[in-house]
């Protein structure tokens, strides 16, 4: 069946290859002389307000073009392939500025009709524009969120994710965990609403895989004037208090999505135990340092355009455009609609560095994968672990799985 | 005691080495070249033995290696050090280096011998040298991740598959065009002509699959798929392809599949499946195609087939990440 599939597909390329050219056609610097299409890729984001002061650590940079960089350079790779078979990619980037609407700015952008959009927005927003009536027939790339709540009571049939969502990362880790024989978690989770969201999923992970929380505490952290001369004298005493439980646990699974306390956590816990969660050993798409199944290749190139390492964030951008190029120049979908089928089938396959080609899951549109497990400089594991099974995909062990899905499209 | 026992456990290897030296002289045996892409280095394997008869220091990052037509060198990539090591395959040393421009993964040549191709991995370009001069005779844009070359017959064409872009690009050789594209299956790693020419095999890592292809109307005949039983879908990468001297038989790598499939090549037919090491990539036949040699990434070891009954015979340790290999006979 999958050779008839692809004959198929091949059969249309092939065709739409030799249909009445020359073969000076294919030679690139002829190829603008050929009819060549042309197709525009909505980049839409949002400046937020951001205080780089709160970043706990000097070494952490927030660049302008997080995100936009890996689908910029996307973009790219997919005009070298384009100008070989007649077709070319447009990154049209819409920002709304901070303060201003998102919501008249994608009305605006929707107007001509349903579109193809990568969202690096915050949930939210994400929702906003989802929600626009002249969106429904779009497709909606997001590229940046890792919210639960998008993937299940509040997802949207026009919406794919790209990046592992926060049960896929508890998930993962604690798949690593159980395989080093580390069952035994201490909770530490902080103040906000994603916190505790995370720590839910922490719990979720340790009844899917026979492991134990032991003891739970919510550290309210202020991080008052973060960056002062005497900061780490402060976090010497403040965290050892923070994480001094009675009995014994086997590592600190903490829940601090926006980054209050978390990366003060390792060397200042009361116990010598590790740290791992939002902070510590960390579970993510990518990394800068990850360079297995040939993702040395994607680092040099994606160095060598923007000038700084891949994020997590770059790697979203960097799917999206590449998703969108599959879709055009592989299957031959051009509008939002026919894409978003093509999405949801067996035919679609994107190559992602992981070893394994990713596909979405059609029960929530969330794109399944393998997750990354790491610490600033080394990637440390890839989960899913060896001997965690499924009957369909092994990657389908990480998140919310078919039975368990509250979105219903 | 152990002074004693010194001498004559030195003595042994010596006399053994000055028989095999000797006998080396009259018919000296084949040897394989392996590619150790983290130890910087390329083992060489007794053809005959599967002993280490020599760990040859190359540049950094070998991975594609080649032997000339000639069978006096073995050439190799060095991808982090942007250039070729031209191995003498009687003494072993590197004789020479070659300029490639930046991140050569792989290699083949022209079949005189003349010309060698490389796959600049990180610049989407294949770049033409002169084996003689070490000159540049042009570089030719391609798709994203150039990686696996093959050359025609009489070397008019040379085919190099782009990882990151999924197609197969087709140069001729006398105008230095591209001249067809042919969009294959995700993650393209090999491109292999059939020993008559008529066709050309070209596997997708990512994909799964390996796409049977005419060279000359560039059309797909066929797509062949492996299912393993117990092997989950996506574990399987095609990688390494070769065909049986009647192109009756091709043996193809799987990758993180740890098998080798035997196709029959002429109904395309999966027939078996081989278990090997880890993350098998590249192969090759022993001279006389008795031995089909598969190189096994992740558990640093080369595993020995036998062709005509189709089993693993014996896995060979070598370097770390072995990646590529070359037979001398």
């Amino acid at each position: 069946m999958i050779v008839r599939r692809a004959a198929r597909v091949l059969g249309v390329l092939t065709l739409a290859l030799l249909a009445g050219v020359s073969q000076s056609f294919w030679a690139p610097a002829a190829a603008a002389h050929a009819a060549v299409r042309n197709f525009t890729i909505t980049f839409l984001r949002k400046r937020y307000h951001f205080n780089p002061e709160t970043l706990p650590s000097l070494l952490e940079t927030h660049p302008g073009n997080l995100g936009l960089a890996g689908s910029q350079e996307a973009t790219y790779e997919l005009n070298t392939a384009g100008k070989f078979i007649g077709w070319n990619f447009k990154l049209n980037v819409v920002t709304v500025p901070d303060g201003g609407s998102l919501a008249a700015a994608a009305a605006r952008l929707l107007a001509g009709g349903p579109k193809v959009i990568i969202s690096d927005l915050r949930p939210d927003d994400l929702l906003a524009l989802a929600d626009l009536p002249s969106a429904k027939d779009s497709l909606i790339l997001d590229m940046r969120t890792t919210e639960d709540r998008l993937r299940q009571q509040e997802c949207r049939a026009n919406v794919f994710h790209l990046l592992p969502n926060q049960a896929m990362r508890t998930d993962a880790i604690a798949q690593y965990l159980v395989w080093k024989r580390w069952p035994r978690w201490f909770i530490i989770q902080g103040p906000t609403k994603e916190d505790a969201v995370y720590a839910a999923d922490i719990r979720r992970s340790a009844a899917r895989y026979g492991a134990r929380v032991v003891a739970q505490k919510t550290y309210d952290y202020n991080p008052g004037s973060r960056r002062s001369d005497t900061g780490y004298q402060q976090i010497q005493t403040q965290m050892p208090l923070a994480t001094e439980v009675a009995g014994d646990y086997d590592v600190i699974f903490v829940a601090d999505e926006t980054d209050l306390f978390g990366d003060y956590l390792p060397y200042n816990t009361y116990d010598a135990r590790l740290v791992v969660g939002t902070q510590g050993l960390v579970a993510s798409a990518w990394t800068p340092a990850y360079q297995e199944y040939a993702a040395l290749q994607m680092q040099q190139r994606f160095d060598l355009f923007a000038h700084r390492g891949m994020t997590e964030r770059d790697y979203g951008g960097w799917l999206a455009v590449r998703i969108i190029g599959n879709a055009v120049m592989r299957a031959d979908k051009t509008a939002p609609m026919p894409m978003r089928e093509y999405l949801r089938s067996k035919d679609f396959l994107i190559a992602g560095y992981k070893g394994q080609g990713l596909t979405f899951r059609r029960w929530d549109n969330q794109l399944r994968q393998p997750v990354l497990l790491s610490t600033p400089l080394m990637t440390v594991s890839m989960s899913p672990q060896h001997g965690f099974l499924h009957p369909g995909y092994t990657t389908d062990t990480l998140g919310f799985d078919a039975p368990e899905t509250k979105c219903h499209f | 005691m152990p002074f004693l026992a010194m001498p004559g456990r030195r003595a042994a290897p010596l006399i053994l080495a000055v028989v095999l030296c000797s006998f080396a002289a009259m018919a000296r045996a084949s040897e394989l070249f392996v590619t150790n892409e983290v130890d910087d280095t390329v083992t060489v394997l007794n053809g005959e033995t599967y002993k280490v008869i020599a760990t040859i220091p190359t540049d950094q990052r070998p991975r594609g290696i080649f032997a000339t037509p000639d069978h006096k060198y073995v050439l190799v990539c060095d991808g982090d050090s942007s250039n070729i090591d031209v191995i003498d395959a009687k003494t072993f040393k590197v004789v020479r280096r070659i300029d490639t421009g930046p991140d050569p993964e792989t290699l083949a040549m022209s079949p005189s011998g003349d010309t060698v191709y490389v796959s600049n991995e990180n610049n989407a370009l294949v770049t033409v040298v002169n084996f003689a001069t070490g000159k540049w005779i042009t570089q030719i844009p391609v798709g994203i991740e150039p990686e696996g070359l093959g050359v025609s017959r009489h070397g008019h064409t040379v085919v190099v598959v782009s990882e990151t872009t999924s197609m197969a690009h087709f140069i001729d050789t006398k105008t230095w065009k591209v001249v067809a594209n042919i969009l294959v299956d995700t993650r393209p790693r090999i491109a292999q002509y059939t020993r008559d020419y008529r066709e050309l095999w070209v596997s997708s890592e990512v994909g799964g699959t390996v796409s049977v292809i005419n060279p000359l109307s560039h059309q797909i005949l066929h797509i062949i798929d492996f299912h393993i039983p117990g092997v989950d879908k996506e574990y399987i990468g095609p990688v390494g392809v070769r065909f049986t001297p009647d192109d009756k038989t091709a043996f193809v790598a799987l990758g993180r599949a740890n098998r080798v499939a035997v196709v029959n090549a002429r109904t395309y037919e999966v027939e078996k499946y081989i278990l090997v090491g880890q993350r098998p990539w590249q192969i090759a036949f022993s001279p006389h195609h008795k031995r089909l040699f598969v190189v096994n990434g992740l558990t640093n070891d080369v595993t020995i087939i036998d062709v005509s009954s189709q089993q693993a015979v014996k896995s060979v340790p070598v370097g770390r990440l072995p990646w590529g290999i070359a037979v001398i006979p």
